[in-house]
């Protein structure tokens, strides 16, 4: 392996996990202060999706500029964020908190099921692709090779963009603090006269806007079809309990890991790809059972 | 001792009522007919055209009169639900008898499930859309017919297409989905081209997972290794994210690809797919089908099907054309063979034994070991700027007898005795476009 192929096998990686770290975040966030492993994750991911999709299938009817593409995958993702995400929590969630993760994990997983077939009921079993946004950015050549702008330096400058923006909102800003107060100690927070309901409301909706951007940032690169939220969850659900589960920064670096790891396959030895993400979560979880970056959590009374 | 007497009179009335039965049956209601399609689930794409265009044939023919006056009256099962799903209600749907015949699937795997299953129930079953070459090469069948042509002939033609059309090419490589059809296309492929041009070198071969939402790796890789020829057998949502992120870099310009199912993505792919790389449909499946789209017939319900799904034809509505007019063909054979009013099952079966008819392409036949013969029709894309998505030129349609494995051979060992003389010898049309 020389070192054009290594580096190429590099960026191919990076782009790959950048995509994988945006939707992982959000789960993980809404883990670490919920407890809840929202399995409907996957679901918000494909709608953010199509919702871009159709959006800019309609702006760029009218004429628009393709540039345009770019705001209204922000549009998609918070109208995803609000419109199902919030609800989600306010009417559902909320009231599962104290009962077992069993029910809470099947409680999410019928509404994953339950969004599936709202996705097919929108937007039939037609793949759909758009690639407006892409297509805008153009490509630049690396060894003879052609990547795009887009997925070899956008969607990793926002993934690191991410992971800072939210490692500084948590501890440097007061909402921030407010949630990881209430992660820390919920009853704690709430004699002191946090308002945990409203915090939990807030999170929920950034991490499921964080799905519907995952699913928007998706959206240029790869066919929209039913059935893509599911791998995403799975995949997703590998780098976040790997990292364990709440763990932002061990969130980044398991994507990037697995990324990694899936592209070396490819190029020296590609029957394996597939199970490379895998492979990576059952090693390290044989040895740290709560994950990379996760601590044994001491039981509460 | 009671027993036996019951057995042998049951016996004996049976026996007494089996000529009676077989000389004729009723005219009934109507037909009914059960058919299994991916509704759901990434073949869907398959799926609901293919049911789309069953309803619009099904009610054409009633419109006519039926079939010697009786209507059909058609069904739907969802593929998509899993082949557990899918016996448990093929079985109750012939054994509540709200099924004559069944035509079932477009799943190689439900079809290998089914075949065994339709010939324990002892009903009729048309194979219309499924791939594998293995159904009758393993198995002597009954009741169960394919009215179209399996993967050992599609993959043949693509091959001859590809050594007519780039007879100079050195290297290839291959992404194909990482299951059956995949790895089984890619056999036959490979063996022919084995065959036919032993010094080709194989640069790569990909299976990524199937539905896999991102080919990057593999596309730069692939720029890399810079082979002639790119084959994917890949279909769906995996084509057109494959052609797409290909088309996106670059790659479609540095080789030429082999596409055999790229005729039902080319809608989709608008301005992706590129001048100059090789289409198939799984037979003589084009909705501009050069023998065809000047008949009255093949025009008419092209616009039918526009009109009612906003697309253009796709190959899983040829092989629902045709299972639908082997159907009719077979009625009306064995009701004017046997100068009846409606066949019993046997008249029926027999008149389904060296069957031709025709669908929306060629006239296909059924031979002996009840495997269908279709031709095989492949083309160039081209950006005409007469769609806003590309079309075919230098079409060939091959002859499918002489692509189809003989009688009671393996295909993997009848490919492997091809040689190259084989890609001057076939019987091929050509048309500009």
């Amino acid at each position: 392996m020389n070192l054009a192929i290594f580096l190429l096998a590099l960026f191919d990686g990076v782009a790959y996990a950048a995509l994988v770290f945006i939707v992982a975040l959000g789960l993980t966030l809404i883990f670490g202060v919920m407890r809840i492993l929202n399995v409907a994750h996957g679901s918000l991911y494909a709608i953010g999706a199509y919702t871009t999709v159709t959006l800019t299938g309609w702006v760029l009817a009218l004429g628009f500029a393709p540039i345009l593409a770019f705001p209204l995958m922000l549009v998609s993702a918070v109208l995803v964020g609000v419109l199902i995400g919030g609800p989600l929590e306010y009417f559902l969630l909320r009231r599962i908190y104290d009962k077992s993760e069993v029910l809470q994990l099947l409680v999410t997983f019928a509404v994953f099921m339950i969004l599936e077939d709202v996705q097919r009921l929108v937007w039939g079993t037609r793949p759909y692709f758009d690639s407006s946004a892409l297509q805008a950015l153009g490509n630049i050549s690396v060894f003879g090779v052609t990547y795009t702008v887009y997925q070899l330096i956008l969607l990793p400058l926002i993934a690191v963009t991410l992971l800072l923006g939210m490692r500084f909102f948590l501890r440097h800003t007061l909402t921030g603090k407010l949630i990881t107060a209430t992660t820390e100690d919920r009853e704690a927070a709430q004699s002191i006269g946090v308002d945990a309901d409203k915090v939990f409301l807030f999170t929920f909706i950034i991490g499921a806007v964080l799905a519907g951007l995952g699913g928007a940032l998706a959206s240029p690169t790869t066919s929209i079809l039913p059935g893509m939220g599911a791998d995403m969850i799975v995949l997703s659900f590998a780098v976040v309990a790997t990292a364990g589960l709440g763990q932002i920064e061990g969130a980044a670096l398991t994507a990037l890991m697995i990324g990694l790891g899936r592209s070396f396959a490819v190029y020296l030895y590609p029957e394996f790809s597939v199970l490379v993400p895998y492979l990576i979560m059952v090693v390290v979880l044989l040895v740290r059972p709560e994950g990379l970056f996760g601590t044994p959590s001491a039981r509460k009374i | 001792m009671t027993n036996r007497f019951v057995k042998r009179t049951v016996a004996a009335m049976v026996a007494g009522a089996l000529p009676v039965m077989a000389i004729a049956a009723d005219k009934p209601e109507s037909l009914n007919v059960g058919m299994t399609t991916f509704l759901t689930g990434p073949a869907s794409v398959f799926g609901v055209p293919a049911r789309n265009a069953a309803e619009i044939l099904v009610e054409n023919i009633n419109a006519e009169g039926g079939i010697n006056g009786v209507p059909i009256d058609i069904t739907f099962i969802d593929e998509g639900a899993g082949a557990e799903a899918l016996t448990s209600e093929y079985r109750r749907m012939v054994e509540s008898g709200s099924a004559e015949v069944m035509l079932a699937s477009i799943s190689s795997g439900n079809c290998q499930t089914i075949a065994p299953l339709a010939e324990d129930l002892q009903v009729p079953n048309l194979m219309w859309d499924c791939g594998t070459q293995r159904i009758f090469e393993e198995n002597d069948y009954q009741y169960v017919f394919r009215t179209q042509a399996n993967a050992t002939p599609e993959m043949l033609a693509t091959v001859l297409y590809l050594l007519k059309t780039n007879p100079d090419f050195k290297t290839i490589a291959v992404v194909n989905q990482d299951y059956a059809w995949g790895r089984d296309s890619w056999d036959i492929f490979s063996t022919a081209l084995k065959a036919m041009k032993p010094d080709v070198e194989v640069l790569a071969e990909f299976f990524p997972k199937f539905g896999s939402p991102d080919f990057s790796t593999e596309i730069s890789r692939l720029q890399a290794l810079q082979p002639d020829v790119i084959l994917s057998t890949s279909w769906g949502g995996d084509l057109d994210t494959f052609v797409q992120q290909a088309s996106q870099r670059g790659l479609l310009n540095s080789s030429t690809f082999v596409l055999p199912l790229a005729e039902s993505s080319l809608e989709r792919l608008g301005s992706a797919l590129t001048d100059g790389h090789i289409v198939g449909g799984r037979g003589d499946h084009y909705f501009l089908h050069p023998d065809r789209r000047d008949d009255e017939d093949f025009q008419a319900f092209m616009s039918q099907y526009e009109e009612k799904t906003g697309e253009v034809s796709v190959y899983p509505v040829f092989h629902a054309s045709q299972a639908i007019a082997a159907l009719t063909a077979a009625y009306d054979k064995a009701i004017e063979d046997n100068g009846v009013d409606w066949p019993s099952e046997d008249q029926l079966l027999a008149a389904l034994e060296g069957l031709t008819f025709q669908g929306l392409g060629r006239e296909v036949t059924i031979r002996e070991d009840n495997q269908g013969i279709e031709d095989q029709l492949l083309g160039t894309s081209v950006q005409t700027g007469d769609y806003p998505f590309a079309t075919m030129e230098n079409i060939m349609i091959f002859d499918g007898d002489e692509l189809t494995t003989p009688v009671g051979e393996n295909s993997l060992e009848w490919v492997q005795t091809l040689d190259a003389s084989m890609v001057e010898s076939v019987t091929v049309d050509q048309y500009d476009n």
